[in-house]
């Protein structure tokens, strides 16, 4: 018999606390707001330990269904939860991190206003994200999917005075929609061809299916617009350009939304409907090129980038990538494996960032940074934690989830040396661009003016933090960044001889029985050699320790060695150092071939041509038309009694006229 | 022996000049007679037909139309009344408000 976990609880926890803070917030003292926030919040991730305890002695996959939902005909849908490997890691991370974040915001936060909105916000951002991991059917899923655009739309927008930060929030939303239109019309198909949405039945239907290896079908058509959709969440070309705009939301915001969880739905919803990939090569393909393009395109944009914010966002959609090159070559639990090391040092190097911005009054230019290592020597330290762990220096976290992707990406039967030569480049640029950041900001002179908050424009809401002079964050900003820190270092260590890959491989391995005999043939015969296989991995291995070393040597040479060297090479670089500062003119293309047609044509057309003339022309000619008739007839009106005895007179006598005529007919 | 024709040529003729004296009159009080000339133009058709068909309904019909005339009469006349106290005038021309 399994116990009754109660699963809703966890997503509801945060909802009650969102409800109570959204509702009734603004009358609240800041202390009582921060209560309920972390209460609600720390509530569901004390219940997501529990579960995990629970866990062993479960029988998986669990379903819990709450409520029927939608049920139409053979269709029904219903609120229901479903807890497997995959989605108790999820759980875990996003509770987890979570909390900790929402510790983190309670200091940074502490001098700004609407400060119940924001915790609103943030609660309802970890009810939707739960409702998106433990979902047990495409539709909740979807719910969650929904609700953390809106949840990321509000908070990029937080500061909804500053007109930056409000575009930034549409375009967001917007660029999310393109992605969302995918995913439905996927659902849409799975809908018509297997009837259902919930994972349990679907991957059961499709699971004796064989993978079209011939050509392409339907399944492959679900595959590419779950990817469609994946890549709008997951910010991946070509959908990416709206993440680092959302820079523009609260430090904190960027750390959960914008590199720890929400992101990184489109790497859940890829795993979990691995069932569909593995059954659709040309899918996975797809899905492994846009990884890997994504991968090494955002780690070159990060290199030439000076606000350390947008370094970190363009290092998130690089990160982001690499999932996407593990999910692509059928590698999952090694995405899923960098999904949780990354959501630790990633979220750590933002809150460490925002530690930084904090500590010398909103600043976020690097060129004005530097010698900030003795004077925020805890920011210091654990953001040296973090930038050792995403640049893949073991024994951090970052070296075994990255090296678990290349080493899957060169041997795994959908892999390439291709997809491993891009991820080693990427991964000396990524530690190359991470040690940029971490010399400019902590090493050297300080560049920065010393009393330059004060001047700050108020409008810029992050310069509010003005106290005199560079100072350590409190400390309840740095208790989370230590925690993060310590797990930035352990956190890998639990792939240690296969153990996640083992913890996940029930959730997993269903798709492998269906491999072709071709290929099968193939993975036996990668296996076999076991010596051979074991050499190239160490070799691999030490090739991407080299190629972080080199990442930091580089970085070491730049900007701390030869500070003056930087300007040179950009300077002979002329063109293409250009286009890389400017992203590669991405969003300007993207402004002339998307926005401007749409813009243009809603002016010209639907405003000037369908609205002006056709709608409003319609609605004043009507009226024109019925004062031009009235005129005339009004006349008949005219309010004398003996001209209407007249009309009478008329009338009878008409009528009189006509009977006499149909008399005499 | 009146021939039934005669009966209705009057009967016309007595209709028309109340529908003109009540198109051409101002004065509410020969508007109000006209009225009656119509009423009687009519009533003189009834009992024509009445004599002719022998048929008694013609007859109880022009009773009816008299008594509504005489009903019509009295409140008609109150009104004229009060219209001319508030108005000091009897030209339906220019009672032309509501308001009285």
């Amino acid at each position: 018999m399994t116990p009754n976990l109660h699963l809703w609880l966890i997503p509801a926890l945060p909802l009650i606390g969102g409800a109570i803070n959204g509702l009734w917030g603004r009358r609240f003292s800041r202390q009582a707001v921060s209560a309920v926030a972390l209460t609600f919040c720390g509530a569901a991730f004390a219940l997501a330990l529990w579960v995990a305890f629970q866990f062993p002695s479960l029988f998986t996959p669990y379903e819990e269904t709450l409520a029927s939902w939608i049920h139409a005909g053979s269709f029904r849908a219903d609120f229901a939860f479903y807890l497997d490997q995959l989605s108790l890691i999820m759980l875990l991370v996003v509770t987890g991190v979570g909390f900790l974040i929402h510790i983190y915001s309670v200091g940074y936060m502490a001098e700004e206003g609407g400060v119940y909105r924001f915790f609103s916000y943030l609660n309802l951002f970890m009810f939707f994200m739960l409702m998106l991991v433990l979902g047990s059917n495409y539709l909740v899923m979807f719910i969650g999917w929904e609700g953390v655009g809106l949840a990321s739309y509000l908070l990029i927008g937080f500061w909804f005075t500053k007109d930056s930060a409000a575009s930034a929030g549409k375009k967001a939303f917007i660029v999310n929609r393109v992605g969302d239109f995918g995913f439905l019309i996927a659902l849409f198909l799975l809908i018509k061809h297997f009837g259902s949405l919930n994972f349990h039945h679907l991957f059961s239907h499709i699971m004796p299916m064989s993978p079209e290896t011939q050509g392409t079908g339907l399944l492959t058509s679900i595959a590419l617009l779950l990817m469609v959709g994946a890549c709008g969440k997951s910010a991946q070309i070509p959908l990416y350009v709206w993440l680092p705009d959302a820079m523009e939301g609260p430090t904190p915001v960027s750390a959960l939304i914008h590199a720890a969880t929400m992101v990184t739905a489109g790497v859940y919803m890829v795993a979990r409907s691995h069932v569909i990939f593995d059954r659709a090569p040309a899918a996975l393909t797809v899905v492994a090129i846009i990884g890997t393009l994504t991968a090494l395109f955002a780690a070159t944009i990060g290199i030439a980038q000076t606000d350390i914010k947008k370094v970190l966002a363009y290092s998130t959609i690089s990160q982001l990538g690499y999932m996407f090159m593990a999910c692509g070559v059928a590698a999952y639990s090694a995405g899923i494996l960098h999904l949780m090391t990354h959501a630790f040092f990633k979220g750590l190097l933002f809150l460490a960032a925002g530690s930084v911005i904090h500590a010398i009054g909103g600043e976020q230019d690097m060129r004005k940074m530097g010698g900030l290592r003795t004077k925020i020597p805890w920011t210091f330290w654990t953001m040296t934690a973090a930038t050792l762990a995403i640049s893949g220096i073991p024994p951090f976290a970052g070296f075994f989830s990255k090296d678990e992707i290349l080493w899957q990406a060169y041997s795994s039967t959908h892999g390439s040396w291709v997809y491993w030569l891009i991820g080693i480049i990427t991964a000396l640029i990524t530690s190359f661009y991470m040690f940029r950041l971490w010399f400019l900001t902590f090493f050297g002179e300080y560049r920065g003016e010393l009393s330059g908050h004060e001047g700050h424009t108020p409008a810029v809401a992050q310069a509010s933090h003005g106290h005199s002079g560079i100072h350590e964050s409190p400390k309840v900003m740095l208790a989370p960044l230590v925690v993060l820190a310590v797990l930035s270092v352990i956190g890998g260590w639990i792939s240690y001889h296969n153990t996640f890959e083992n913890f996940l491989a029930p959730v997993f391995r269903s798709g492998v029985t269906a491999a072709t005999p071709f290929e099968a043939s193939q993975a036996t015969a990668s296996t076999q050699p076991h010596a051979e296989a074991d050499a190239t991995e160490s070799l691999l291995m030490g090739i991407s320790v080299v190629a972080g070393l080199t990442g930091f040597l580089l970085a070491w040479l730049l900007y701390h060695r030869r500070p003056e060297l930087p300007e040179k090479i950009a300077h002979a670089l002329d063109g293409f150092y250009e286009a890389v500062l400017n992203k590669y003119y991405v969003d300007e293309l993207y402004a002339i071939l998307f926005v401007k047609p749409v813009v243009n044509g809603s002016t010209k057309l639907l405003w000037h041509g369908i609205d002006q003339n056709v709608i409003d022309a319609t609605v004043d000619n009507s009226a024109e038309g019925a004062r031009e008739i009235s005129d005339i007839v009004r006349h008949m009106q005219s309010g004398n009694l003996r001209s209407y005895a007249g009309w009478v007179a008329a009338g009878a006598a008409a009528v009189i006229v006509y009977m006499v005529w149909i008399g005499i007919r | 022996m009146v021939p039934l024709a005669y009966y209705l040529v009057l009967s016309g003729i007595l209709f028309a000049c109340g529908v003109t004296g009540f198109l051409i009159k101002r004065n509410i009080i020969s508007i109000f007679l006209s009225i009656e000339l119509m009423l009687n133009g009519v009533n003189l058709s009834f009992v024509a037909f009445a004599a002719q068909w022998k048929a008694f309904s013609g007859q109880v019909f022009v009773f009816f139309v008299m008594v509504v005339a005489a009903a019509e009469a009295a409140v008609g006349l109150a009104i004229i009344i009060s219209v001319y106290r508030t108005r000091e005038t009897l030209n339906v021309d220019r009672v032309n408000l509501l308001k009285l």
